[in-house]
């Protein structure tokens, strides 16, 4: 049984070099095994989360190896939550690439697809810093193919881009990981948040560099100004279901900084605090109105969703800033809005871009199937600005309301707000320019030889949309969800304790024993 | 040999960051392998410099710790990797457009979709 905390990892893992070495001149046997293992990953990830609903802390040691010397993938009620939203997102986004045929305009789209999950899935189950780096490393040199797949001149300009900033990251995390190991001796979560604990007040130097350099290094993975200059022109480059798919890769920097901020460096821990409510509070705020002044600046469809996406990362992170235990609730609970909105938003932009060959926000002719695409679009365009009713509007509620009475509270409403107001006037002022106008006489005729999507890329999309209502509709239950997932991520006990006690290989050696057999 | 390796781990960073603000593709990528050098360094020298010592328990008491040579190991492998990626990329873009510039001053080209 307890097998099956690794199978998320391991799955994907298998059947990307499968789809390579068996299927590789076979379209739709590798779209067949693609999507069965993304179906079988949502299994597992459901089956992982009803397990770890009542608080149980699942343990999983590879070979055996006792925690602190062996690496060892956790799963609490956050990382399978969020192994669980990945696994959802991933359906749609793959079901989108099959009905648009984006997966026959480049080669290995399924098995770079398949990686893409693994690496996602293993830093979200992942109890160790240094092993969260190797899966960060998995999960960007597969959005490396993904990024650039079809090619073109535009794409592979974005994907320099992207890569040289995420190497510069990835050598950020490294210097971080090494300054942590070279004061505490373990990279091991649970490990480290008992000995962080124990540095003396006069010993803080090393320590405070290295949670500085983590943040800095989750910062840029979630895009958080000023960190954020790779993400608007590398989403909006890459190709559309590789960007919808992208809208969780923001949300890995999001759970990291929840993970390690409420774990190894908590809030009440004297040598780091300030980090959260002085530093991260401020970016995020900044964020959260850059992303909104970014939305109504776009020419471009897609900037201007990338800039949604940085919007509402912001919002994720001053829900996250704030750092009580009910702020956490919100945010985990934004944080699952923000990747189906987003989602749903880079399909749309591209069942537009297919029956009108670009982006730009001018007036031409209306796209295919305008009143469904239209009908989507102010959908995912509502539940994104956070307008009411939809799951937007709720998550900003109840940010709003955890922010209220702690100090802050007034800058957080202000700029919440106006952000809000914001970014609705530039989603509205494009789908104004895009559908409305495009009825109008002014508009050019249609281009008559445009294929309408297929039905299987709005089924996608639809699908996407049908989660958020659900997320809106059961919005009372999921609250309470992420409330006690929460409470449990701000008493780390339990997970400590399951780490650190379960019996394994070298788990009665300690610091007495090997004393001992130095003096033999 | 603590100023050595202090030192050496300085410089390479202080070059490799002015090199990755150069406008063009090939300084940035030297520069990210400098920095890759000096990251490789540092987290050796994370586990404490010992001259001399096998870097395993052993029944004699002066030990190199051998954790920071499986992590160094790691981030060696990736960072070669990584680095042959973005060669790659940086190659394809620099054939396709003629042009090596890293950032995007220039116009937007169409999609290439």
């Amino acid at each position: 049984m307890t097998h099956w905390l690794i199978l998320p990892v391991i799955l994907p893992a298998l059947l990307a070099p499968f789809i390579i070495l068996a299927a590789r001149y076979h379209m739709g046997i590798q779209r067949v095994f693609s999507v069965a293992g993304v179906l079988a990953l949502i299994a597992v990830a459901l089956g992982l989360a009803i397990e770890t609903s009542d608080g149980t802390v699942m343990l999983y040691q590879l070979g055996d190896w006792a925690a602190p010397f062996g690496i060892v993938l956790v799963g609490d009620r956050l990382s399978t939550m969020m192994v669980l939203l990945m696994a959802v997102l991933a359906l749609f986004v793959l079901l989108y690439a099959i009905g648009s045929r984006w997966d026959e305009r480049g080669r290995h789209f399924h098995a770079l697809f398949q990686f893409q999950l693994m690496g996602i899935a293993g830093a979200f189950l992942t109890g160790d810093l240094f092993n969260l780096f190797v899966f960060f490393e998995v999960l960007l040199i597969a959005s490396y193919g993904l990024m650039i797949h079809a090619g073109g001149n535009a794409r592979l300009r974005a994907g320099v881009q992207y890569v040289l900033f995420n190497l510069l990251g990835s050598t950020l995390f490294l210097f971080a990981l090494g300054a942590i190991y070279a004061e505490t001796g373990t990279l091991n979560m649970a490990d480290l948040s008992q000995r962080v604990q124990l540095i003396g007040a006069d010993a803080t130097v090393g320590i405070r560099v290295a949670a500085v350099l983590l943040i800095l290094v989750f910062a840029v993975k979630a895009a958080l100004v000023p960190l954020h200059f790779w993400l608007p022109s590398s989403y909006a480059e890459a190709p559309a279901p590789v960007a919808a798919l992208f809208a969780i890769m923001t949300k890995v920097g999001a759970y990291s900084i929840i993970r390690v901020y409420t774990m190894v460096f908590p809030p009440d821990l004297e040598a780091t605090s300030g980090l959260h409510g002085d530093w991260l509070l401020p970016f995020a705020l900044l964020s959260l109105s850059v992303g909104a002044v970014g939305v109504l600046a776009a020419k471009k469809l897609d900037r201007l969703v990338a800039f949604a996406v940085i919007s509402s990362m912001g919002m994720v992170m001053v829900a996250v800033g704030l750092f009580t235990q009910e702020s956490i609730a919100s945010a985990l609970y934004y944080m699952v809005h923000s990747t189906l909105a987003a989602g749903a938003l880079f399909l749309i932009v591209d069942l537009v871009r297919h029956s009108r060959g670009h982006l730009e926000l001018r007036v031409d002719a209306p796209v295919a199937g305008a009143a469904l695409v239209a009908g989507l679009f102010m959908v995912a365009a509502i539940a994104m600005t956070g307008l009411p009713p939809l799951s937007g509007f709720i998550g900003k509620l109840m940010v709003l309301n955890a922010a209220y009475g702690t100090g802050p509270d007034a800058w957080v409403w202000t700029v919440v707000l106006a952000a809000s107001l914001i970014s609705v006037v530039g989603f509205a002022r494009a789908g104004s320019i895009l559908f409305w106008k495009a009825q109008s006489d002014v508009a050019p005729a249609p281009d008559t030889d445009r294929p309408a999507p297929s039905a299987l890329s709005f089924a996608a999309v639809g699908g996407l949309l049908a989660m958020l209502l659900a997320h809106t509709a059961f919005a009372g239950k999921i609250y309470d969800y992420t409330t006690v997932t929460a409470a449990q991520l701000f008493q780390p006990d339990t997970y400590i304790e399951t780490v650190m006690g379960t019996p394994g290989k070298l788990s009665d050696y300690t610091a007495d024993t090997a004393a001992q057999e130095g003096d033999k | 040999m603590e100023f050595l390796v202090a030192s050496a781990i300085g410089v390479l960073t202080a070059g490799g960051l002015y090199m990755m603000l150069r406008l063009r593709t090939f300084p940035v990528i030297l520069g990210i392998s400098l920095l890759t050098y000096a990251v490789n360094v540092f987290l050796f020298a994370s586990g404490r410099l010992v001259t001399g010592a096998p870097p395993i328990l052993t029944d004699a008491t002066v030990y190199t710790d051998p954790l920071p040579q499986a992590l160094a190991l790691t981030a060696i492998v990736i960072s070669f990797g990584m680095t042959a990626v973005v060669v790659m990329i940086a190659l394809g873009a620099f054939l396709g457009t003629n042009d090596d510039h890293v950032d995007d001053n220039a116009a937007p080209a169409e999609d290439a979709t």
